[in-house]
């Protein structure tokens, strides 16, 4: 499969990027931060986003979607990426659709996925409950009583919590922790009782919050899939997210470096520009070559994606070593992107602080380096 | 049917016939073909398959026809290509002609110059070295001092040139010679081709850290090489020559490229692939248990699946123009790329990949350690790592150039 862009896709990305330039430059997650905005992105926008048709890209027609694949999500992700849009394209779009779509039947899907594609409903998978991401490590409890289950548990670092309609909760049925059998999804109200929602300042200015549910009732229909066995689903759709969320750190990275290349043209000392100092160039000619080992690998799980003849093994494979590479070239590049600007790289008023802070985010979301280093062996057989 | 899904049938059917069967088995270091007057064929076959393949041009698939080569377009090499990798053919010939010389050979030859050389490229006939490297001429080539003086219809060349991969084995050398000491020194090089088996040619092994002496010193005292061996224009032999270390970069990069296959899936016997040598070697059935190696395997599992992409898609985007200063990037992470394995390599093997010679050491123990030694060079050759970030610094990046105020 060609791992360059065709034209459809050429010609989305370059409406992305103008949209996310016009409407959302990193002055209004700026805006948001300084305000302590109470939704912490900009709804307007968001409906923009979704008459844009971003909210059903990789969805199917039948429930409102526009089929554009994959990697037609992961391309506008990798624009937003640029300006550090703030949206809940990834909570929503990318994490909780698609896993309705995966785990959903033919009911929820009907009534929920035209509702996500129109803008109107907005969904979080509550799933960490640690402080590293490991899903067979969910201790969440649900305990069947009658024709209701009874969900107790405390989650972390759930997208959007405080905004999202309804919850995607991750929850034990049976089984220990550690263990992949066991795990259910149910789909939970966020104004049901029994649950709390406190919504948590991240660094980067994006939206999260720690979720709590305490003896939370639901009825036997909010069960997403069958009893037990959603690990494999669950897995599968958290590779389609590690490989979107790879695409956005991509087009992070790729603005920093970009803003590195400028600086170095444009900064004097000693006389000269300092980008004729061989002890930068040479760090700047590593990145720009970690960078285009980023960008194949990126595109390449983006299209495994949509290859019907890949295996869920492959795509596995590839989304690990996606996530596992951006995260160690964003903290090489967001690192230097600090560094080489010098004093002014430590101001609240220049932008390049931004990127630092969403990159540390970015890399400990759904698994770090280290985590996808490990998945990647084991998977391969050491 | 598409025409090129029928150019693939017939070359399937093609190769299932004359591929002879120890062809299609991996290749080893001593019975690679690198043709010349004194070709040697350890395995009778590698003889065969080279007359058939050269026979239909496919040693160089996409070099025109009429010059012996294969003719193909781009996406038909590119169907060779995948059929030969799937039947696991050796390549049927490896030299500089193919990978370096031919390519400038075809853009800035004359028709006479491509008539006499390139059909004997294609068919092995003549084996190529390369004289760039001088001993004051290193990284900073275009300082090179060799001398190319016009007397006549000849020129007469004095001067040594040293790295000279196979000097001692090869048929002609293409060579880059200083013909004017008056000007700026990228402005006084020319390019020019003669046979080293011209009177005032010697040679002379270098021995590496390795043990092996695959580069030589070369000497060149009075030799007489005909005026029309030269190549392009006069003085302006700096062109061709950055040409060719582009081409010499992609075919370099390439070492990284294939030494990380059996890592990527390929081969699976006990060296092969990281993994499967530190399982061997350090009795570990399914999981390693050293942690600290198998992240790093893990991470360089990852880098060389990405790099392998790369490749890919610099060749897609490259179609039309053949290689750029991508190369340059290419280059050095492939490098990187290799010299990381072997020293994974070694890990793995513990101190079996640490003897030099003797019973105590299977034959392949000692290859890893001499393979891992040659790799040290992967930087240095065709230009230093130093010199690959120097280039995508300038022409990928445009950052500015400190040092062409001493260039003068």
């Amino acid at each position: 499969m060609t791992l360059v862009l065709n034209e459809d896709q050429l010609m989305l990305q370059g409406a992305a990027r103008n949209f996310c330039q016009k409407h959302t430059p990193i002055s209004q997650l700026r805006k948001l931060r300084d305000n302590k905005d109470e939704t912490g992105f900009d709804r307007g926008v968001w409906k923009q986003m979704a008459e844009l048709g971003w909210t059903g890209m990789s969805l199917p027609e039948a429930y409102g979607g526009f089929e554009f694949g994959h990697a037609g999500l992961g391309l506008v992700l990798q624009e937003t990426g640029k300006t550090l849009t703030c949206s809940p394209l990834i909570s929503t779009v990318l994490i909780s659709a698609n896993l309705i779509n995966e785990l959903g039947n033919e009911d929820v899907k009907q009534t929920l996925l035209p509702k996500v594609v129109a803008g109107e409903l907005l969904l979080s998978l509550a799933l960490d409950e640690r402080v590293v991401h490991q899903p067979r490590n969910t201790a969440s409890t649900a305990a069947a009583e009658g024709d209701d289950y009874i969900l107790n548990g405390e989650k972390t670092f759930v997208l959007d919590g405080h905004v999202a309609d309804k919850l995607l909760f991750v929850a034990r049925t049976e089984g220990q922790v550690g263990d992949e059998t066991g795990l259910s999804i149910f789909i939970v109200d966020s104004d049901a009782e029994g649950v709390s929602i406190n919504r948590t300042w991240m660094v980067d200015s994006r939206n999260a919050a720690n979720v709590s549910l305490h003896d939370v009732r639901v009825s036997r229909d909010r069960l997403l899939g069958s009893a037990g066995d959603a690990f494999a689903a669950l897995d599968r759709v958290l590779d389609i997210a590690r490989i979107g969320l790879a695409a956005e750190m991509l087009g992070s990275c790729e603005e920093t470096f970009a803003r590195i290349v400028e600086y170095l043209n444009q900064r004097q000392q000693f006389g000269v520009l300092i980008g004729s100092f061989q002890g930068l160039q040479h760090r700047a000619a590593v990145m720009y070559s970690e960078l285009e080992l980023c960008k194949s690998l990126v595109i390449a799980a983006l299209n495994a994606l949509d290859d019907d003849e890949k295996s869920p093994l492959d795509r596995a494979l590839l989304a690990s070593a996606a996530k596992a590479k951006l995260c160690e070239v964003a903290e090489l590049v967001s690192n230097e992107g600090v560094q080489m600007h010098g004093g002014i790289g430590m101001t609240d008023e220049f932008d390049i602080g931004f990127f630092l802070k969403r990159a540390r985010v970015a890399q400990q979301f759904l698994g770090d380096a280290a985590f996808h280093r490990d998945r990647y062996a084991t998977l391969s057989g050491f | 049917m598409s025409n090129l899904q029928k150019f693939r049938e017939s070359t399937r059917k093609w190769l299932d016939e004359n591929c002879p069967p120890s062809m299609r088995t991996t290749m080893v270091a001593d019975e690679i073909v690198w043709g010349g007057r004194n070709a040697e064929f350890k395995n009778p076959e590698s003889k065969i398959w080279l007359q058939r393949m050269a026979e239909k041009g496919w040693t160089c698939p996409t070099w025109p026809a009429e010059y012996g080569g294969g003719g193909l377009s781009k996406d038909e090499a590119m169907v060779l290509q995948q059929e030969l990798q799937r039947i696991n053919a050796r390549p049927a010939l490896t030299s500089f002609g193919i990978s370096m010389l031919g390519p400038v050979l075809l853009e800035y030859g004359t028709h006479e110059q491509k008539l006499e050389h390139i059909p004997k490229i294609v068919r092995g006939e003549i084996r190529w070295c390369q004289g760039y490297s001088e001993p004051g001429a290193g990284s900073d080539l275009a300082s090179l001092a060799t001398k190319a003086e016009l007397q006549g219809d000849h020129y007469i060349i004095n001067g040594s040139k040293v790295w000279t991969s196979y000097a001692d084995k090869a048929d002609w050398i293409f060579c880059l010679v200083r013909t004017d000491f008056e000007v700026p020194k990228h402005s006084g090089i020319s390019f020019i081709l003669f046979d080293m088996a011209s009177e005032g040619v010697s040679t002379k092994p270098i021995q590496l850290i390795s043990g092996a002496s695959p580069f030589c010193e070369t000497f060149f005292d009075d030799v007489k090489v005909p005026a029309s061996n030269l190549v392009g224009q006069l003085n302006d032999g700096w062109t061709i020559a950055k040409r060719l270390l582009q081409h010499e970069r992609t075919m370099i990069s390439g070492f990284g490229l294939s030494s990380g296959q059996a890592d990527r899936g390929g081969v699976t016997s006990v060296l092969d692939s990281l993994e499967g040598a530190a399982k061997h070697y350090r009795g570990d059935a399914d999981r390693l248990s050293d942690p600290a190696l198998r992240d790093d395997i893990a991470r360089f599992k990852i880098d060389s699946a990405a790099f392998a992409f790369t490749s890919q898609r610099s060749m897609e985007e490259t179609k039309k123009g053949g290689p750029n200063a991508t190369s340059s990037m290419l280059k050095y992470y492939g490098c990187e790329l290799n010299k990381r394995r072997y020293e994974l390599l070694l890990r793995c093997l513990g101190s079996q990949s640490l003897g030099w010679e003797g019973d105590g050491f299977s034959e392949k123990e000692l290859q890893v350690t001499r393979e891992w030694l040659r790799s040290k060079a992967n930087s240095i050759e065709g230009g230093t790592l130093e010199v690959q970030l120097n280039i995508i610094a300038k022409r990928v990046l445009g950052l500015p150039d400190l040092l062409s105020l001493s260039k003068k």
